[in-house]
């Protein structure tokens, strides 16, 4: 069963359009339910709205269906309004009034009844109507098995474009069904609205619609999976049209050119994507073919790959340039480029793509990078916020007056900030925050003061900058409060501080309920992590270290100490050779020991800030990344996974990595930790279904390695893939960039603008003498250099990026500068 | 002349330390003893020698203060003759904070201690001189300054010796014949001598200093005045409703402060002359150099103003009434109208007459000896270790700042002791060092708090140091700017990694005596235009090393500094309140970056853990914060309005159109760095539409 027009084709049915265009253009035939059987073809479908006459709750939906008409004529099916009169009752014409339906017939065959309700617009009328004509083309799926089935089914044989769209009627699924109605017999269309089968490809963007192109074709070994690409363009007839040319297009568009470039010209020009050139080498024919394919992958929809050879080519390319560039407009010069890194070229790509894109993005280039647009976010959202009205009536606004009278009287927290500045300003938020979760609960005085107005006050406290939190407490130096600047962080905190460091426990019955979280019940969930040191009682030296780390943590970790003559039952029982520190994990009942003879306070603090980063993994959520600290590893394993499934199994099986491949494993999750999404998508493109597995090299090079996807994670897999790349046997997916952070935007040139508004510019120009013009070749040069900035010097001749216009501004300044220098000398 | 009398308004004493000085070196000199040897000696106890003593006493230091008079500040006792100072005495600003409140508190020395703030001495804008007094002797007290009350210092000197600090011992003697050795000398006697110029009749000129205010002397007389500074209308403003009329004779035309900007012309609280003339009352102005004049005295006793040329044409003593007056020859001369009174305020001239030659303390200009001659440091240009504090180092910024008084010269006191104790004690310019993410921050409470440079303008700067690498810097307050050569030497500072001085500035040509301060556009209102701000607003200044001698020397004409490799200017703000983030804080942030070549935007700790990830290096304000486990979280408030605002990412719609918010090349967040496709750093950076 295949629908007529398919029959004819698109090309055709353009025809048959344009003929019927000219006389039958928008205009809704009215018949009587006779008239309309009586022209009905065999194979020609045809749309039918059955009403009873001058009824009016159904023009709206008149109006939808008349504007349907025309499209609907394009792919040869015609529309008409049957009119039930009295004297030719139809089955189709309803007994009520406003029971009314479209019904779509193929001859004379009913194929489909549609309430008009289903038909909302002209675009549901289109999209439902393609979907019940092309029901072998397009296969609706509602699981992921489903999905898998016909994967699986057309490996080795057909392409799959699969598609996710919120609705049925939706213009996304008009648009689908579109090309569905073209492409339907080179592709096998599939189509969802189920989120989960979105899911299970690794997408979890459910708020758009996708299309995907699963190239199946190329697949022989049925245990592979398909590979796919993501439509990125928005979801349009005409963006899809392209996506799919594009995905027809060969890989690399001809295995190598020997043609002028400029003269080149594929199917990826006329659809305005640009071309791309790597240039090689007879010699070198194999390495570059591989680089091309490579290069063309990634670009696989956005850019033509050519291969040119340059041994073989009459026109002259500069020496450098390894990469040559064509943009699809008109007229645009090539460009000659140095790039050394694949993703180099994507960027590039990416970048310049703009004129090949259609739709949204093309006021994207009108977009001029506004000087005077705040784009430090910290500041931009806090003066978006400003206007809330914040309960700081729950914090104890100081002043020199009140001050010393307030942190002396009680336990208090002040929180010096300055009202002016946005960093100190988001702080209080969360400040304020605290103040709204403790209160009622007088463990300590929430008190701020606004350096802004005292300063002096800020200036004998030692503040010099904000926000800083110290806390005072009676017969104790005030502390600083070193944490993460959040809620939760300083929460944890003052709530730690509510016991001072180490406790000492008196008996091994309290040993345990430490040990088990029992002790300070509140504190230990908190905390999350107990550390109890065991000394035996004659080892004073070791105990009063410990007991300086203890303090030196307080507020950051609980830490108890435990020395009696028993202390032997304890450490038999963890195991553990005296002194030691006994870690109890309450999360996850855990409970390590770790041997601390030798250590001093210094190691003892570091040991235990080790450990809690351990702890950590589920900890780097927004708000508490920040114990993520790269200082303490060589690279870092994330793995991403979706939490609640199997998967989430092999990866606290792997801690026992960590001790062999000093590697520390960070779990993402994704639900918890949206910017984790952010993170893969630099990593990868597009974005590999889940569980994907990374590690990142963070301090050499920057490489990142991904498990290859085809394996299941399992533990001798990931030991043996850790091995393979340990030995350099592994190529790494991408380099993360180790660009230095350079101003975002230029400065205003006040001096240039000075010097041009004066008369009598500020230079004394003529009596320099050649002495100074050594002088200032010399600094030229210099400035020369900072002026490139360590980029190669190629790419720069090549491209001026928009922010050197300050250094080419500084250099001029500086001649002036130098022209001061050059007074007259008499 | 016609110099302004502007000193004696806010100038220590001295006047009086010198009348007593010519009764001394009239007597018989007394029997010399053995010299008292001290670190420090400061002559005259008034507002710069007490503030210059509460230095040295805070820093522990061996010192003494000089003072003829039985109290501090006697100067005031007499002057302003009319007794009301015009120093404002701001006791409200709608502020808290003490530092910018001494801005707008001209009286004020700088202390610890709150009670000291002339606030509580007098609740009148323009306070009353005795005020003064008893605040200078409350400042004395409470802070327990050592001053030699009674002490008349006749004679300086200087005494070789290798041994001293600056090579030679101050050797000061006084009325006793008491020798004091000072290894260094703070001279703070102020201007004591009544400055006059001779012409023919001068003779019959009464003096300011000692001319009658009783407004009943003056009753229906016709007087001349010459001079046009305030002491010059202070005088008119007391007489101007019972006189004739009053004329005023000056040099050159009137300035007026609001139109110089600068507090030492004519201030409108005593321009009550220009409003009488203008309105073509009887009062006038007239502008003649008065060395041409001649004033002669008729048989009645009147005075009648002629030049000088006709009394040399016809020589010899002659009456009165036979000397040619110029309305012989011109009917219609302005003064042709005869005198009762004429009174001379022509300001006042440094007493240089104790010092001995040795010193070679000199105003470097003979025909002008308003002045001694002093370097950029404030210490004189004979002598090392000699320093000039208040009124007499107003030269250093005379008709440009506020060093001429109170509320300028505790600032260049200050600046003086800071260098002292680097000089002899080895202590360094203090300085605040923070980590560069502060840098921004800094420069901006500096500019909206800072009493010193916004008194001092365009003398005293701060300076930032910066360190290797640009890391971190070191943060120098109000450093004389034209010291900057020497920066190294003065302050013990390294400067080797660039710099950048921040100073306060009107636009240029807008003050000025015949300005129109009031034109329409004077006003600046966007941040592109900040650089012709006209009103007193913040000017950073960036140097890759620091400026030499020389090119501060040949700066160019009414710049403050050499030219700088590059210059920012924070827009001009009607409130002088430079906090607006976008108007102000964004633009210096946008300067700072390009001169470091770095990237000062702030991030909240999930973008940072982002960028941890994804890039090799980190922007400093995540190592600084996010490395060390001090990250900033963001709220849910905050969170919704980033994503708003594009500049967070709002993950949960990621990945549908990763190209929809990519920016220009270049744009992302490391510059130019390449990312992979739909990063969302590039969204960081990227445009928003609204604001």
């Amino acid at each position: 069963m295949s629908s007529s027009c398919r029959v004819f084709g698109a090309g055709i049915c353009f025809v048959i359009t344009c003929i019927f265009c000219k006389s039958m253009a928008n205009s809704l035939p009215e018949l009587s339910p006779q008239k309309y059987f009586d022209t009905l073809q065999p194979g020609k479908a045809s749309l039918a709205y059955f009403c009873q006459t001058g009824s009016p709750s159904t023009s709206v939906f008149l109006e939808e269906l008349k504007e349907a008409v025309k499209p609907l004529q394009d792919y040869g099916i015609s529309v008409a309004k049957v009119n039930c009169v009295k004297e030719e009752t139809s089955r189709y014409c309803g007994k009520e009034k406003d029971s009314m339906k479209a019904y779509l017939f193929r001859g004379n065959i009913l194929l489909r009844e549609f309430p008009t309700d289903t038909l909302f617009d002209v675009n549901a009328i289109v999209a439902h109507v393609l979907f019940a004509l092309l029901f072998n083309e397009v296969k609706y799926v509602t699981t992921p098995e489903d999905l898998q089935n016909v994967e699986n089914a057309l490996k080795g044989k057909e392409n799959i474009i699969f598609s996710y769209v919120r609705a049925i009627g939706i213009p996304e699924h008009r648009a689908v069904m579109e090309a569905a109605f073209v492409y339907g017999t080179m592709y096998q269309f599939v189509l969802t609205t189920e989120i989960a089968v979105l899911e299970s490809i690794g997408s979890e963007d459910i708020e758009y619609a996708h299309v995907y192109f699963f190239h199946c074709k190329l697949v022989l070994d049925l245990t592979q999976q398909c590979q796919r690409t993501l439509m990125e363009q928005p979801l349009s007839t005409l963006n899809i049209h392209l996506f799919i040319k594009t995905m027809k297009a060969p890989l690399l568009m001809k295995t190598e050119v020997t043609e002028d470039p400029q003269q080149v010209s594929t199917v990826h020009l006329q659809l305005g994507l640009p071309l791309v050139f790597i240039v090689g080498r007879q010699a070198t024919y194999e390495a570059d073919r591989t680089t091309a394919e490579w290069v063309a992958r990634r670009l696989l929809g956005k850019a033509g790959v050519l291969l040119l050879l340059r041994d073989s080519l009459e026109v002259n390319i500069p020496q450098h340039a390894n990469v040559v560039l064509k943009r699809a407009d008109k007229g645009a010069p090539l460009e000659f480029l140095v790039l050394h890194d694949v993703e180099l070229i994507v960027s590039r790509v990416e970048n310049t793509a703009h004129g090949g894109e259609i739709g949204e993005n093309e006021n994207d280039a009108a977009e001029e990078a506004d000087i005077d647009t705040q784009d430090d976010e910290v500041a931009e959202t806090v003066y978006r916020d400003r206007k809330r009205k914040l309960p700081l009536q729950l914090t104890v606004e100081l002043t020199e007056e009140t001050f010393n009278t307030t942190v002396t009287a009680s336990d208090s927290m002040v929180l010096f900030y300055a009202g002016w500045q946005a960093v100190s300003m988001a702080f209080l938020q969360s400040y304020v925050d605290v103040a709204v979760k403790l209160e009622g609960t007088p463990t300590v005085l929430l008190a701020r003061i606004n350096c802004a107005d005292w300063s002096d006050v800020c200036t004998k406290q030692n503040v010099t900058e904000f926000p800083v939190v110290k806390l005072y407490k009676a017969g104790r130096n005030p502390v600083s409060y070193a944490g993460m600047l959040g809620t939760e962080a300083l929460l944890k905190f003052i709530q730690l501080n509510r016991i001072s460091c180490p406790v000492t426990v008196m008996s091994v019955r309290e040993a345990e309920e430490y040990l088990s979280g029992e002790f300070r019940e509140d504190l230990a969930s908190s905390a999350g992590v107990s550390v109890l040191g065991l000394f035996s009682p004659v080892m004073t030296a070791a105990k009063e270290y410990f007991s300086e780390a203890g303090k030196y943590l307080q507020g950051y970790v609980i830490t108890g100490i435990y020395s009696e003559e028993d202390v032997s039952i304890l450490s038999n029982k963890y195991a553990a050779t005296l002194p030691a520190l006994l870690l109890a994990r309450h999360k996850e009942g855990r409970i390590e020991s770790i041997p601390v003879a030798g250590s001093r306070t210094q190691d003892l603090v570091q040991i235990i800030t080790d450990a809690l980063l351990e702890t950590f993994d589920e900890l780097l959520t927004a708000g508490k990344v920040s114990y993520f600290s790269v200082d303490s590893a060589s690279g870092i394993i994330l793995s991403f996974y979706r939490l609640n499934s199997q998967n989430g199994l092999f990866v606290l099986r792997l801690t026992s990595l960590n001790t062999v491949y000093k590697y520390t494993h960070c779990p993402l999750f994704r639900k918890k930790t949206p910017v984790g999404r952010g993170i893969l998508q630099a990593y990868f493109d597009p974005v590999p279904p889940l569980p994907v597995l990374v590690l990142v090299n963070l301090h050499a090079g920057g490489q990142v390695f991904a498990f290859p996807s085809d394996q299941t994670i399992t533990e001798p897999n990931l030991i043996l893939w850790l091995k393979k790349l340990e030995a350099g046997l592994e190529n790494h997916i991408t380099i993360l960039p180790a660009q230095e952070w350079r101003p975002p935007l230029p400065a205003y040139d006040f001096l240039n603008m000075m010097d041009a508004a004066s008369q009598h510019p500020t230079r004394k120009v003529p009596e320099c003498t050649k002495e100074i013009e050594v002088q200032e070749n010399d600094k030229e040069q210099h400035e020369d250099r900072s002026a490139t900035r360590k980029e190669p010097a190629e790419t720069l001749r090549i491209k001026h990026w928009n922010r050197n216009n300050w250094f080419k501004a500084a250099k001029k300044s500086l001649r002036h500068d130098k022209e001061v220098i050059c007074h007259p000398v008499s | 002349m016609g110099l302004s009398a502007a000193a004696p308004l806010w100038g220590p004493p001295g006047l009086l330390l010198t009348i007593a000085l010519h009764v001394a070196l009239s007597a018989p000199p007394a029997t010399p003893l053995a010299p008292r040897p001290q670190d420090y000696c400061v002559l005259g106890a008034g507002p710069a020698g007490l503030q210059m003593a509460y230095f040295l006493q805070r820093a522990g230091r061996d010192y003494a203060v000089f003072e003829r008079a039985a109290g501090p500040g006697s100067f005031f006792k007499r002057y302003p003759r009319h007794h009301k100072l015009i120093s404002i005495n701001k006791r409200f600003t709608g502020k808290v904070n003490a530092e910018f409140n001494l801005r707008h508190d001209w009286n004020s020395l700088l202390s610890h201690d709150p009670r000291l703030l002339f606030r509580h001495y007098s609740r009148t804008y323009f306070p009353d001189a005795h005020d003064m007094v008893r605040y200078l002797g409350d400042f004395a007290d409470r802070l327990g300054l050592h001053v030699l009350y009674n002490t008349t210092i006749t004679h300086v000197t200087l005494d070789r010796d290798r041994q001293a600090w600056n090579g030679h011992y101050f050797i000061l003697t006084d009325q006793k014949g008491q020798a004091y050795q000072c290894s260094v000398l703070l001279v703070a006697t102020g201007l004591s001598v009544p400055n006059q110029v001779n012409f023919p009749g001068s003779e019959y000129v009464e003096g300011y200093e000692s001319v009658s205010v009783d407004p009943e002397d003056f009753v229906g007389q016709n007087v001349l005045i010459l001079g046009r500074g305030n002491s010059a209308f202070e005088t008119a403003e007391n007489i101007l409703g019972v006189t004739n009329f009053v004329h005023m004779l000056s040099r050159s035309r009137v300035r007026l402060s609001w139109a110089t900007h600068y507090v030492g012309d004519l201030r409108a609280i005593n321009n009550g002359l220009l409003d009488t003339y203008q309105l073509k009352s009887l009062d006038g102005l007239l502008e003649s150099d008065l060395k041409d004049l001649a004033i002669l005295k008729d048989s009645e006793g009147k005075f009648h103003v002629t030049l000088k040329f006709f009394l040399e044409e016809n020589n010899t003593n002659q009456s009165a009434d036979s000397i040619t007056l110029p309305q012989d020859n011109s009917d219609n001369f302005a003064m042709r109208v005869a005198y009762d009174r004429v009174i001379r305020c022509l300001g006042w001239n440094f007493d240089f007459s104790i010092f001995n030659k040795s010193l070679r303390l000199n105003s470097g200009n003979p025909l002008d000896m308003k002045y001694p001659l002093i370097r950029a440091n404030y210490e004189s240009r004979g002598s090392r270790g000699l320093f000039i504090l208040g009124t007499a180092s107003h030269s250093v910024d005379y008709r440009k700042s506020a060093g001429g008084f109170i509320h300028g010269f505790r600032y260049t006191v200050r600046a003086v002791h800071r260098l002292l104790e680097h000089r002899h004690h080895g202590i360094t310019w203090p300085s605040t060092e923070l980590p560069i993410t502060q840098l921004t921050n800094s420069i901006i409470r500096r500019v909206n708090e800072a009493s010193g440079l916004y008194q001092m303008f365009s003398v005293l700067g701060d300076v930032v140091l910066l360190k290797e690498n640009a890391t971190a810097f070191e943060y120098l307050e109000e450093l004389p700017l034209l010291t900057l050569p020497q920066l190294e030497t003065l302050t013990g500072k390294k400067a080797e990694n660039g710099l950048f001085v921040i100073n306060m500035e009107y636009g240029k040509n807008f003050s000025g005596p015949d300005k129109d301060v009031f034109f329409y556009d004077r006003s600046v209102g966007h941040t592109e235009d900040a650089w012709q701000s006209n009103f007193l607003h913040p000017v950073i200044y960036y140097y890759r090393q620091l400026p030499t001698e020389e090119e501060v020397r040949y700066r160019p004409p009414y710049w403050p500094l050499p030219r700088p490799t590059a210059i920012h200017h924070i827009l001009e703000d009607f409130l002088t309140d430079w906090t607006a983030p976008v108007g102000h804080i964004l633009p210096l942030r946008r300067f700072l970056e390009n001169c470091l070549d770095t990237d000062l935007r702030s991030f909240y700790a999930e973008s940072c853990f982002l960028f941890t990830l994804t890039h090799q290096k980190l922007p400093p304000f995540c190592q600084q914060g996010y490395l060390k486990m001090q990250g900033l979280a963001s709220t849910e408030s905050l969170r919704q309005h980033g994503v708003e605002s594009r500049l967070l990412r709002d993950y949960a719609a990621m990945g549908r159109h990763p190209k929809a918010s990519s920016q220009e090349p270049g744009d992302h967040g490391p510059v130019s760095a390449p990312l992979a496709p739909g990063s969302p750093v590039q969204s960081l950076d990227s445009n928003k539409e609204e604001l």
